[in-house]
């Protein structure tokens, strides 16, 4: 694997974007920085910029309204980016598969490198979920 | 402190043209059918001299015609009055609730772009939820609303 | 207003994207502001009448994460006005113990928020170490840290384990002396003081003007309370206080939210204490055709939910009106006047879910856009920042907090 994939390993910066969810996903990711789970001692930190970013953590089920700015935010990102979707809406819509304004499933818009069902996963998910991702990178 | 039944003495002896029928479901739930002509006056003497708040309004799409409930609440007798008025189907208008409460702004804005009804008098009735790509005339809490985005995904993506 | 977008500075360079909050800025006073939402439609009201009555709970629950229990209350509430059935006294217990764990969370969330939009950054990783005690006692009593699917119409779906009370109430006990001492450090921090008193005030008349609800209105002197006003649940069983003051700036909704903190400490052990015996479900076998309302004091207000029934298997029509709907409005009224750095600090204070204070952006008379969401957060900690140096160099009281508790 080339020398950018090797580093962004060591240190993970993710950026962070809701596109329509009920903010139960949200507030577990950022449970995960908070004491109690701390995912900071790994390295992974929460950038404010997709500029900085090295993986799109996104949650919610992409309405209309978000999926543009999901669509654009993506094409922004520095490659290579990897994207995580985090919670049932991100996975298939769930629930909000027959919703008029819910049309497209995440991956339809983007591509995925990882799926973290649950709703919402635990902040043990989550971070478990991250280790299989940067495993599955290190494994190619 | 005003009772109840005080309460709907008042507003039977002084709205007496104007309301059609009262149902008086339960010790706090009282649903008034009126004319939708009769809407301000009627809301504006509730929220203002009885005190009452404005709860919200909920649109709803019977296959016959559109009915609006506009919601008050009294609470210090814990009253719940729902104001029902019946709209045209093909063309539903109203007068805006606005002039009486800033309250009614947003609500009237959400039942305009989801059910297709016409506040006259709003300061400003564009969208409030639905995105721009979103067509007009399209009404999606209506009955006949049907799917118009050809490249939607309604399976759950499994074969 | 045509908008040209202006990259700025080494921070942030901007995405041209459609913002929740436009405010219009004249120097540093914010003169103007327009609030764009739709980011979080999912069309939940249609979807309510593909589903049964018992399948509905679960997708209300969805609504909002941080206030997921209000509106399956409203909604089994409003279930239970069409049939006129009230659901068993145990019953009611527990949904009493489950809204009053959610309303202290979400405020213990908000706190930590606010914390962190003044720079307060300790107070933000302390307090929400505090709040994960209080997802312990939720996931011990329900199974889930969030989603608690307790509810149903006509009662609770499972019953509370005697067994788990007296752990719980351990953990309660060991919650209630840091939250005095939270207090305590708000109440006496000059800094502080400077940053949210006189800050974003909503009149009392405006309050009524819009409808205000929750501890917004309650900041400024208008008394409205679900939980007083009508009687459902266990709120009548007990003593506890409404906490109303008459301000209406930033620190009066901060002082409330945390005083209604310790009354749901007291009704919350007064619920475990007193759990009476019996059913916990009414067992309802159809409702008849008929229209009810369920209301719920949620953390943010009043949650509202009007259901329309034909006889059949499910809602006809099904109205959702959560209390940030009415409350986010009044973000036009305080804001007018307001310094630019004080922006997120107001808007945090209406407690908006908190994915919506992400995205504010501020621009000039012109139509040029000057700041992000961001860079406005950034702004408010560096205003903390001046105070701090101002009121001299003493180390504020909040910091103390950290040193060997918990």
């Amino acid at each position: 694997m080339g020398i950018t994939t090797k580093a962004l390993l060591k240190s993970l910066w993710v950026f962070h974007l809701s596109t329509g969810s009920c903010n139960n996903c949200d507030i577990e990711v950022l449970d995960c920085l908070t004491p109690r789970f701390d995912v900071e001692r790994f390295g992974i930190k929460l950038v404010g910029s997709i500029r900085h970013a090295d993986v799109l953590l996104v949650t919610g089920s992409c309405n209309r309204k978000s999926a543009e700015r999901l669509v654009k935010l993506y094409k922004e990102a520095p490659q290579p980016c990897l994207v995580v979707a985090i919670g049932e809406c991100s996975l298939s819509r769930g629930i909000f598969i027959p919703s008029y304004n819910c049309p497209r499933p995440l991956d339809k818009l983007v591509p995925v490198s990882a799926y973290i069902p649950g709703c919402p996963p635990k902040p043990e998910a989550i971070i478990s979920g991250i280790v299989k991702l940067i495993q599955k990178v290190k494994g190619k | 402190m005003i009772k109840r039944k005080e309460v709907l003495a008042d507003l039977q002896t002084r709205f007496k043209k104007e309301i059609t029928d009262i149902f008086d479901k339960s010790p706090h739930r009282v649903y008034i059918d009126i004319p939708p002509s009769a809407l301000v006056p009627m809301s504006r003497y509730i929220f203002q001299d009885l005190g009452a708040r404005f709860n919200i309004a909920s649109g709803v799409d019977t296959r016959s015609h559109i009915e609006i409930l506009y919601h008050f609440t009294i609470e210090d007798i814990n009253l719940l009055i729902s104001l029902r008025v019946r709209l045209n189907r093909q063309k539903p208008v109203i007068a805006s609730l606005t002039t009486v409460c800033e309250a009614a702004n947003w609500i009237e804005r959400e039942i305009h772009e989801l059910l297709g009804v016409d506040f006259t008098g709003h300061p400003d009735l564009r969208r409030l939820l639905l995105s721009d790509q979103w067509p007009d005339k399209v009404y999606p809490l209506r009955r006949d609303y049907k799917e118009w985005d050809k490249g939607a995904v309604r399976d759950r993506g499994v074969k | 207003m045509k908008k040209t977008v202006i990259p700025i500075g080494p921070y942030h360079p901007l995405q041209e994207e459609p913002e929740f909050f436009m405010l219009t800025v004249e120097g540093e006073t914010v003169v103007d502001v327009d609030v764009q939402v739709g980011y979080n439609h999912r069309g939940i009201e249609k979807l309510s009448e593909l589903k049964t009555f018992d399948q509905s709970t679960f997708v209300i629950e969805r609504i909002c994460g941080i206030c997921s229990t209000s509106h399956p209350f409203a909604y089994t509430r409003a279930v239970e006005d069409i049939c006129d059935i009230e659901a068993p006294m145990r019953a009611k217990y527990i949904r009493t113990i489950i809204a009053e764990g959610e309303r202290m969370h979400s405020h213990l969330l908000w706190l930590g928020l606010a914390g962190h939009f003044l720079g307060y950054n300790t107070v933000y990783m302390w307090v929400w170490k505090l709040r994960e005690e209080i997802l312990d006692i939720m996931e011990i009593i329900s199974g889930n840290r969030n989603n608690y699917a307790m509810f149903k119409p006509g009662g609770v779906r499972r019953d509370i384990n005697p067994d788990d009370i007296p752990l719980v109430m351990k953990k309660l006990d060991k919650i209630l002396p840091t939250l005095k001492m939270l207090y305590k450090a708000v109440r006496d921090d000059p800094v502080l003081h400077a940053r949210t008193k006189g800050v974003g005030v909503l009149s009392r008349e405006a309050a009524l003007d819009f409808s205000a609800l929750g501890p917004t209105s309650r900041a400024s002197g208008v008394a409205r309370d679900v939980r007083k006003d009508t009687v459902y649940g266990a709120y009548h069983e007990m003593d506890w206080e409404m906490i109303v003051t008459k301000n209406g700036d930033v620190y009066d909704k901060v002082a409330v939210r945390i005083l209604e903190m310790l009354e749901s400490i007291k009704i919350l052990k007064y619920c475990f204490l007193h759990l009476p015996d019996g059913e916990i479900d009414a067992h309802i076998k159809n409702i008849p055709p008929g229209e009810g309302i369920g209301t719920h004091e949620a953390p943010r207000g009043e949650t509202f939910h009007y259901v329309r029934s034909d006889g059949g298997n499910g809602p006809v029509r099904h109205k959702v009106r959560a209390p940030t709907f009415m409350n986010l409005p009044t973000y036009k009224a305080t804001i007018k006047g307001a310094k630019i750095a004080d922006a997120s600090i107001i808007l945090a204070a209406i407690d908006p879910c908190y994915c919506c204070t992400e995205r504010m952006a501020v621009s000039d008379t012109k139509g040029e856009r000057l700041f992000d969401g961001r860079e406005l957060i950034r702004l408010s900690q560096q205003e903390t920042l001046k105070w701090k140096q101002k009121l001299g160099a003493v180390e504020p009281p909040l910091e103390k907090l950290t040193r060997g508790t918990l």
